[in-house]
């Protein structure tokens, strides 16, 4: 009985996921596109409980409808006109983009049902989120501890390119220009 | 739910991504094609872990593409934001001379 439930339930969020993924490209304004877009990654992030992924789950809505809201932002910011009402299209290359992805639908769902897949080896641990933290703090620590300096280069990163001016603009390459490239003069002792 | 179909709808998924980001000319809607695509990957790793070996290993790959989606959306926004400072525009077809 359970079975079959989890398989409806599986089979309601895979369609919904896709048909919401699709709508992100067709309807015709950006903030109808981030809901969409939110819908398709709470479908998914569902699937994965459905699959015992009881942390990455939660961890993939929580994440991703907070992204969304922040592009949402990004969206009113850029492209200069109310989101929910503007109407728009702008694509390029429409037909072969469609023949592509056609194409490697194709491909991988041929792969996903033709290939013989192997048996399942070993068995879930009761708490598979207590596991999962245990092997973080233990034996792959190493991915965490490689993934954290990655976040800090992108923070950075991100602020390097997306400030505006900064103080190599004011006071030169090797900082040493006296006084700073400001646009205005003044302040103190100018 | 069987592997197989778990990896047709992420296959499904990542083909839908994938016509998003070729052929939209907005960077935020190339953006939404590549999550998407992440999106279709997490799905088909986790059915992976699940259904071939559900040792805790595996769900630490998954973190590490969570993380992957983390680092593509905030360098895509910030080079969204250059892109609009330098060009005044959020299009792709402004900025080609990037490809070199």
């Amino acid at each position: 009985m359970i079975g079959v439930l989890v398989d409806i339930g599986f089979w309601v969020l895979g369609i919904l996921a896709v048909a919401s993924a699709v709508l992100v490209f067709v309807v015709d304004s950006m903030a109808r596109a981030t809901y969409a877009l939110a819908l398709s990654f709470v479908a998914v992030g569902l699937s994965l409980l459905l699959l015992q992924q009881n942390y990455v789950g939660v961890v993939t809505v929580l994440m991703m409808v907070m992204e969304m809201a922040v592009m949402a932002v990004y969206m009113v910011m850029y492209m200069g006109m109310n989101p929910a009402l503007m109407p728009m299209s702008m694509v390029h290359d429409k037909r072969a983009a469609l023949a592509v992805s056609v194409a490697a639908f194709v491909v991988l769902g041929a792969g996903a049902l033709l290939v013989p897949w192997p048996v399942r080896r070993g068995v879930p641990s009761p708490d598979v989120t207590a596991a999962l933290g245990e092997a973080l703090m233990g034996k792959q620590m190493l991915v965490m501890v490689v993934v954290s300096p990655v976040m800090v280069a992108t923070i950075v990163g991100g602020i390097v390119l997306a400030a505006g001016r900064t103080r190599y603009d004011r006071f030169g390459d090797d900082l040493d220009v006296r006084p700073p490239r400001d646009p205005e003069r003044g302040g103190v002792g100018r | 739910m069987t592997l197989q179909t778990v990896l047709l709808v992420a296959a499904a998924l990542f083909a839908v991504g994938l016509y998003g980001a070729i052929s939209q000319q907005v960077v935020v809607m190339v953006m939404m094609g590549l999550e998407v695509m992440v999106n279709a990957v997490l799905l088909a790793a986790g059915a992976m872990w699940w259904f071939l070996a559900p040792d805790p290993t595996g769900q630490v790959l998954l973190l590490v593409v969570l993380a992957a989606m983390t680092v593509e959306m905030a360098m895509g926004f910030a080079v969204a934001t250059l892109v609009h400072r330098h060009r005044g525009s959020d299009m792709t077809d402004s900025a080609t001379d990037l490809a070199g």
